[in-house]
């Protein structure tokens, strides 16, 4: 198996002063030390609970935020140290899925433009390529070509999932990173994305980094998992073990949080 | 057997501009004293209307008919002022947003404290005390009761929902998806200091939420909503093993367990639909 991402000793600490005329400085280290790889076509889930340091591991690997100390190799690439076209190239492998699908998509502009854009700026393909393309995704996330002349705020929370899933995806890339991308949407929602994603994997054999704190959600689409707590990496390994005998306190605790575990724990 | 404390018969809710579109159509339900009872459903079911004709809490723009019996007095039947003596006094009620719903210029201590004020006679001094009291009941260290809630963690500012609903000894908690913004270890001690006060206090709950896990963790009976209906009821064991109705099924299967053994199914809502017609 071909390891697509390796981490190597991401470091990241944010400086807070407190209060306007303060010089009183408070430092959180919101990544310490972390390491860890994923292997292509796989599903990789990050856990842990807020403040643990999941956003910011996300944002360093799509170089929203930067770290540091840490090296990343992506597919032979050195990640952190690319620049100008180099950059934008492997930034077109790299995609992401928000959390709030209410606030990832901007409400001035139409389905169309929205997936339109990033195919734009790595100026891909000619127009009529292009809509052919938009067209095939968009019916491919569960919509429909009529759609794609509506805006952001006729869809619900569930479809407009659907058009983010569909805007990272048509740029073909290698990863995927879903921060928490069900955690805003109720159950039957979440059952419709999660089975999307799943067979979106399949089909063009995506690699997932997938942030989340609902343990529910990792057993049922990640092959590994990595724990995290105060930004440290606490335990890694497949799912199915770290379900079965997880070694650190925190991931027992988590694992123990779970709701609809108390009958059996009794 | 246990009483019931609350007892709803033929809840109708519409919209004042369309009396036929049905937001909860015909609703009968009960809740014992000192149980645990969910209202389980999709959002736009109808779950949250339901739980806010109870304290009467509906916006202007709805009609509601039915009756809604609370230690067999007609709440339907009573006016504001009577009912704002009920409110907070008999029947509390915890939202889903402790974000929004505190507010950020007050200490979290001041809001504790107007809650308790506005149904006793309390001294001032023995309302502090209260306030104290109810910090340390819900697990909030004394000594934060000058703080404002931006100062408190999403956990820490639901404790605060909390304390402000348990401030009078309610007899009814209604709690609408009250952890379901809160990290899964939060939920986790939330769920469980609800439960302990429950028992405590000898409360009964009507619990709103989307999440089968969380209903098997607190309830002793479920409600089934479905497009303003009430699909299924009974007792928690039996509506989540043995599931009578296609949609309770439908929606059991959306439900990741945490075995990981079996397959997601989306609800196919046309096939649902050809189901519940043949019912």
């Amino acid at each position: 198996m071909k390891i697509l991402l390796e981490t190597n000793n991401l470091s990241k600490t944010y400086i807070q002063t407190q209060g306007f005329f303060s010089r009183k400085k408070t430092s959180i280290q919101a990544l310490n030390n972390v390491s860890f790889s994923i292997t292509k076509g796989t599903t990789m889930a990050v856990v842990g609970e807020s403040g643990s340091g999941k956003s910011t591991l996300a944002k360093s690997l799509v170089r929203l935020v930067k770290l540091d100390k840490g090296s990343v190799m992506f597919d032979g690439n050195d990640l952190l140290t690319l620049e100008g076209d180099n950059l934008k190239t492997v930034r077109k492998d790299i995609q992401m899925i928000f959390q709030d699908p209410y606030a990832s998509l901007n409400p001035r502009l139409s389905i169309l433009q929205i997936m339109e854009e990033p195919l734009k700026i790595h100026n891909l393909y000619n127009n009529e390529t292009r809509l052919k393309k938009i067209e095939d995704f968009i019916v491919r996330v569960g919509l429909g070509t009529s759609d794609l002349k509506k805006y952001p705020h006729q869809f619900s929370g569930g479809q407009r999932q659907r058009i983010g899933i569909a805007r990272a995806l048509i740029l073909e890339p290698k990863l995927v990173i879903c921060d928490e991308p069900v955690s805003a949407l109720d159950v039957s929602v979440q059952a419709q994305i999660l089975k999307l994603l799943k067979d979106l994997q399949k089909e063009f054999g995506l690699t997932y980094l997938f942030i989340t704190h609902d343990l529910r959600i990792v057993r049922h689409v990640a092959d590994e998992v990595i724990v995290m707590r105060h930004g440290k990496l606490v335990e890694e390994g497949k799912t199915d073990i770290i379900f079965k005998k997880p070694k650190n306190q925190y991931t027992k605790d988590l694992i123990r949080s779970i709701p609809g575990l108390i009958s059996t724990r009794n | 057997m246990n009483k019931d404390i609350l007892k709803i018969n033929n809840l109708s809710i519409t919209t004042k501009v369309n009396n036929s579109l049905m937001l909860v159509d015909n609703v009968n339900f009960s809740v014992k004293e000192g149980k645990t009872t969910c209202i389980v459903g999709e959002s736009g079911s109808g779950k949250s209307l339901t739980a806010l004709s109870i304290i009467k809490l509906l916006s202007p723009q709805l009609n509601m008919t039915g009756e809604i019996f609370f230690n067999n007095n007609d709440i339907c039947k009573m006016s504001d002022s009577e009912i704002r003596q009920k409110r907070g006094l008999d029947i509390a009620m915890i939202f889903q947003e402790p974000m929004t719903s505190l507010n950020p210029v007050l200490t979290i201590g001041y809001q504790i404290r107007e809650a308790i004020s506005v149904h006793s006679t309390l001294a001032n001094k023995d309302i502090e005390k209260r306030v104290k009291e109810l910090l340390v009941l819900v697990g909030i260290p004394v000594e934060r009761v000058n703080s404002y809630p931006d100062e408190l963690s999403g956990g820490q500012r639901q404790r605060v929902m909390i304390a402000m609903a348990m401030s009078c000894n309610p007899k009814l908690l209604i709690a609408d998806e009250p952890t379901t913004a809160l990290d899964v270890t939060v939920q986790a001690q939330i769920l469980k200091l609800l439960d302990d006060l429950k028992n405590k206090l000898k409360m009964s709950m009507l619990f709103i939420t989307h999440d089968f896990g969380v209903v098997e963790d607190i309830a002793d009976d479920v409600i089934v909503m479905f497009k303003g209906k009430i699909v299924e009821s009974g007792d928690v064991n039996q509506v989540l093993q043995k599931p009578k109705h296609p949609y309770t099924k439908a929606l059991l299967g959306c439900v990741p367990d945490a075995q990981g053994i079996k397959e997601l199914t989306p609800i196919d809502y046309e096939k649902l639909e050809k189901a519940i017609q043949r019912l």
